[in-house]
């Protein structure tokens, strides 16, 4: 058994996005990085409580990217996994250019489960999973909270809008995590030593179209300050959402 | 050419997201000088020829019961098909949870060029440039899509539903469909309530609400302002709500109309999930809660007695004894 997850890198929660050279790129001074958090706690605890419960499963970690990756990386295989790869290149703005990359891996690899988180913060896209399966022409489970094994069927749980659905999929597939399906981790001293050891390959990207391109952001517009309403006069709120802002 | 919309459906019922997605693609067709079509996959009991009403002319619907349920790659095999038939240039989905699994894939099938989150028209000045949802709600971008086939998957509340009076040509449609690989062995829908992405007024409570058994004063204020429930992470990392609620930076981004918030401190990656909200209102006993700073309205005090209160006056507003 061959589980292969998939990690990408985005600012920290708390960091404040700020644009420069006229709103065209990110800011990134300042930015302080960490690996998606769906990818993180999800995907890749997951997989990693899949083979503490079956420790024949091989567990590769793979992410798209420059060399800027590789602290993100050791700090995940500080959590897990046997051994990471990096696709090399400065191109990661468009999604199918990166699933193509991922789906390149996964044919090499001959995996027989793919994990994504369900989309990162940065980009919101919550594309690569469908792409990569789209390639791969396999069954995709997106959105999954639970995530099980039994011999080469694959037990899940997913968020369906309004509600959830239990699903049942033989291998191989690909699935994007999301809350539920594990508990958040942080690396201990063993672990840490452990992932400098453990093999990095960094490989090259193959040819491949890019469908979309990032043009220029905006920032939000700011709030024009707050309406405080006592809290002996409920009514008048009730009153200034039903007349002023219309919203009831 | 033509502009073909997605029209999602729930146990034979067109989903109400689905209906900003059809007056939002009718509008990209009048801004291109084509026609807006919808496709339906699935048994449906609604009318389809009501879908006019949002501005498409024309309706295919392969009523195939292998469709009744979503599963991905029979989907995005079936859509692609009928994008074939129709010669659609841009796909428009509604960006739900069904979206999420198909678009993606469906853009790589075909590919086309995808935004994902959707918050306004397209500009076609230059090409064809989308603004989307970027840092979950920290900012915008503006996608350009190089593709001669491009998709768009709308972000709920960002375009608003117009109904006209327009009937669409219902047209049956076969294709081929695969048979599901995945097997759907049970399934939990909350009956009659309103998915939260799609809601147009949430309340959400945070940790302020003390314990689960307090959510009463949360749900009876939903109720009566017709809101979907929400809620910050520690509440659901707690098991006090369902994790389906939980909002923010690393759960679901929102963007209602309304966003009232409970007991909720307003800690950054709360607010990066529902600062695209139109109207904030906070109730925080602490005057200094960083929440106030994001806010419209808000109350300083006990939500254990204001909400009470607010729920009445709502009742009082709408009638409701
Ligand atoms: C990587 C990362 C990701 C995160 N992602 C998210 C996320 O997606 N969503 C999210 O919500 N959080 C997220 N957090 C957590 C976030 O930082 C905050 O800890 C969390 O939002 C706080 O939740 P809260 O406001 O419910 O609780 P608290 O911060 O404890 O606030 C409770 C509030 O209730 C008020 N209160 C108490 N009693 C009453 C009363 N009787 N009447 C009125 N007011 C009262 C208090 O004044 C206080 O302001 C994340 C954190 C990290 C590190």
């Amino acid at each position: 058994m061959k589980i292969l997850v998939c990690l990408s890198k985005t600012p920290d929660t708390t960091a404040k996005i700020t644009f420069k050279n006229g709103n065209t790129q990110l800011e990134e001074a300042g930015v302080q990085w960490i690996i998606n958090p769906y990818d993180e706690w999800y995907a890749l605890v997951r997989a990693i409580e899949l083979k503490e419960k079956d420790p024949t499963i091989v567990l590769h970690l793979l992410s798209v990217g420059g060399a800027d990756l590789d602290p993100i990386i050791r700090k995940a295989l500080a959590l897990g996994g046997d051994e990471a790869i990096r696709v090399n290149t400065t191109e990661t703005s468009d999604s199918f250019y990166i699933a193509s990359q991922i789906a390149e891996v996964a044919r090499q690899g001959g995996y027989d489960l793919i994990m994504t988180g369900k989309e990162t913060i940065d980009y919101n896209g919550a594309s690569i999973g469908g792409m990569v399966a789209e390639l791969l022409d396999l069954p995709y489970i997106s959105a999954a909270s639970k995530l099980d094994l039994n011999g080469t069927t694959a037990n899940l749980s997913r968020e369906i809008d309004g509600g959830e659905e239990a699903n049942e999929v033989s291998l191989p597939v690909v699935v994007s995590c999301m809350k539920g399906m594990a508990d958040a981790r942080i690396p201990n001293m063993r672990g840490i030593m452990a992932a400098r050891t453990k093999p990095l390959k960094v490989v090259e990207p193959v040819d491949a179209e890019k469908l979309t391109t990032y043009v220029n952001y905006e920032l939000p517009p700011a709030k024009a300050g707050v309406k405080m309403v006592s809290a002996d006069n409920v009514g008048e709120l009730v009153r200034l959402l039903h007349e002023e802002a219309r919203v009831i | 050419m033509a502009v073909l919309i997605f029209a999602d459906q729930a146990e034979g019922h067109i989903k109400k997201a689905t209906y900003e997605a059809l007056s939002y693609g009718a509008k990209i067709a009048e801004l291109t000088g084509t026609t807006a079509e919808a496709v339906v996959l699935g048994s449906v009991s609604d009318d389809l020829g009501a879908l006019g009403q949002y501005g498409v002319k024309k309706v295919y619907h392969v009523a195939n019961e292998a469709l009744n349920h979503l599963d991905a790659q029979v989907y995005t095999k079936a859509l692609a098909e009928v994008v074939q038939q129709s010669g659609a240039t841009v796909l428009v989905f509604a960006h739900n949870l069904t979206a999420r699994a198909i678009a993606p894939r469906l853009s790589a099938r075909l590919k086309a060029g995808l935004v994902a989150g959707a918050v306004g028209l397209p500009d076609t000045t230059n090409g064809f440039v989308v603004k989307k949802n970027v840092f979950s709600g920290k900012a915008y971008a503006f996608v350009k899509l190089n593709t001669d086939i491009k998709i768009v998957s709308l972000n709920p509340n960002a375009y608003k539903a117009v109904a006209g009076t327009g009937v669409a040509e219902v047209v049956p449609t076969t294709i081929t469909v695969d048979s599901p690989k995945v097997k759907v062995t049970s399934s939990d829908k909350v009956a009659g309530e309103v998915p939260l992405t799609e809601a147009t007024v949430v309340v959400s409570g945070g940790r302020g609400l003390k314990g689960p058994e307090n959510w009463g004063i949360v749900e009876d204020l939903a109720k009566a302002m017709g809101a979907a429930t929400a809620c910050s992470r520690p509440v659901a990392d707690s098991n006090w709500r369902p994790h389906h609620e939980h909002v923010g930076q690393t759960g679901e981004a929102i963007s209602p109309n309304l966003y009232v918030a409970l007991g909720i401190s307003g800690a950054i990656q709360h607010l990066a999930g529902v600062n695209r909200s139109k109207v904030i209102v906070v109730i925080n006993k602490d005057a200094e809660a960083p929440f106030f700073k994001a806010a419209d309205y808000g109350i300083v005090g006990d939500i254990f007695e204001i909400v009470p209160k607010l729920t009445e006056e709502v009742k009082k507003l709408k009638g409701i004894a």
